[in-house]
């Protein structure tokens, strides 16, 4: 990757990502719709039949907390709303520790980024990196990543069949993944082409052995949680932890969706 | 509309990351529930489909590679929040994206960044056999 290209694709980088939030906010009319609670479907439906003339508009930012509507008994500090509940808290501040996590991931991109060139004399990423092994372990993420939105659909809904059926297929699609990862990188150690060889490898392992080792710990999470829903049920304590069980797992998905972009496709065209 | 309003308020709630709804069940339509996930599926593996073609095609333009490859990377990461985490820039979702909007400042100031100042580095630095020299 020669230095020029990089810096062209951060300012396309910034123009993509706009383009993504434009297109994050055109799903969003049909959502509103479609939502019971959304504020065109109140306005349209409950305010005749459940609420009466007194309810005043509701503003859909929620910007000034809606004064003068509503309980005025939950008045609190927080607002007419009273405190959020704990799953929306659970929710968030897992989010917010996944944010925090992916900054670390992208020091370990900046320090690949840096040092992708610096090979020593020794081989790089074109002789390396076999792109029929990525494109299974993309499948493998992405299939993954599918089972376990249906786990979660089925912890929500009470589905056993759905829950085990889709953590199952969680689980044995990210061991395969976690297996093809350490033979390839039992491969390139055999090549003597270990994280010793040079700058490029060094950060190449880091950065890819991170994301494994993430897997391997969602991997783990992963029985807990099956266990758990086994011999406690469906208990809403167990439901928060499920529901940041698969925030961390769609999350592994999207920063191996970047590590598959930039090592293994760029590396092998460069 | 379907008659499920139980919780009577959902307009002053907060959407935890990853529900689809503020009141924590996905619903049939939209982002949620099971189509939400069908559809996020099949746009990731039309992207990734898509990535992987153009890395091994020789059709385009060679130089404009990288660039589309990342651009279909941040496509489909947008993709897996919306239809995966739900992170949607509805009304009830505003604190996640200022939460998302703000991580994503961090990570281009840190990549673009440590970019800027190594490739300035690099460029100033002496040549590796200069050092050797100057050693002897």
């Amino acid at each position: 990757m020669n230095r020029p290209g990089w810096r062209q694709m951060g300012l396309w980088a910034g123009l993509a990502s706009a383009a993504g939030l434009v297109a994050a906010a055109a799903f969003r009319p049909g959502h509103a719709t479609a939502v019971p609670g959304g504020p065109v479907g109140d306005l349209l439906e409950d305010e005749p039949a459940s609420r009466g003339p007194l309810r005043s508009k509701p503003d859909p930012n929620h910007l000034g907390h809606r004064a003068g509507a509503g309980n005025r008994q939950h008045n609190t500090e927080h607002g007419e709303r009273g405190t959020a509940s704990k799953r929306i808290i659970a929710g968030y501040g897992f989010w917010i520790f996944l944010l925090s996590d992916i900054i670390m991931f992208a020091a370990f991109f900046a320090a690949y980024a840096v040092l992708s060139g610096e090979t020593a004399g020794g081989p790089a990423g074109k002789d390396l990196f076999d792109l029929k092994v990525t494109a299974v372990e993309t499948g493998c993420l992405l299939l993954s990543s599918f089972a376990c939105g249906v786990a979660s659909i089925g912890a929500q809904t009470r589905r056993g069949a759905w829950f085990y059926g889709g953590m199952a297929a969680t689980l044995v699609l990210g061991t395969v993944f976690l297996g093809l990862e350490v033979w390839e990188f039992a491969g390139l150690v055999a090549r003597d082409a270990g994280p010793g060889r040079s700058a490029f490898l060094s950060a190449f392992f880091a950065l890819v052995g991170c994301h494994g080792l993430h897997v391997g710990v969602g991997l783990l999470w992963l029985t807990t949680m099956m266990a758990q829903v086994w011999a406690k049920g469906y208990r809403p304590d167990i439901l928060r932890r499920m529901l940041c069980f698969s925030l961390f797992w769609h999350a592994l998905d999207i920063i191996w969706v970047a590590v598959f972009t930039i090592v293994y496709l760029m590396g092998s065209g460069a | 509309m379907s008659g499920t309003n139980l919780s009577g308020d959902r307009h002053g709630a907060d959407t935890a990351p990853g529900d689809a709804r503020a009141d924590g069940h996905d619903d049939d339509e939209g982002t949620g529930g099971l189509q939400g996930y069908l559809v996020g599926f099949g746009l990731a593996v039309l992207l990734t489909g898509m990535s992987f073609m153009v890395a091994g095609t020789s059709l385009v333009w060679a130089p404009s590679i990288p660039v589309a490859l990342f651009v279909l990377a941040i496509a489909q990461m947008g993709v897996h929040l919306v239809f995966f985490l739900h992170i949607t820039t509805g009304p009830d979702g505003i604190n996640n994206v200022m939460a998302l909007a703000f991580g994503v400042l961090i990570v281009l100031l840190l990549i673009g960044g440590s970019l800027w100042i190594m490739g300035h580095l690099n460029h100033n630095m002496v040549p590796m056999d200069r050092i050797m020299q100057m050693q002897r």
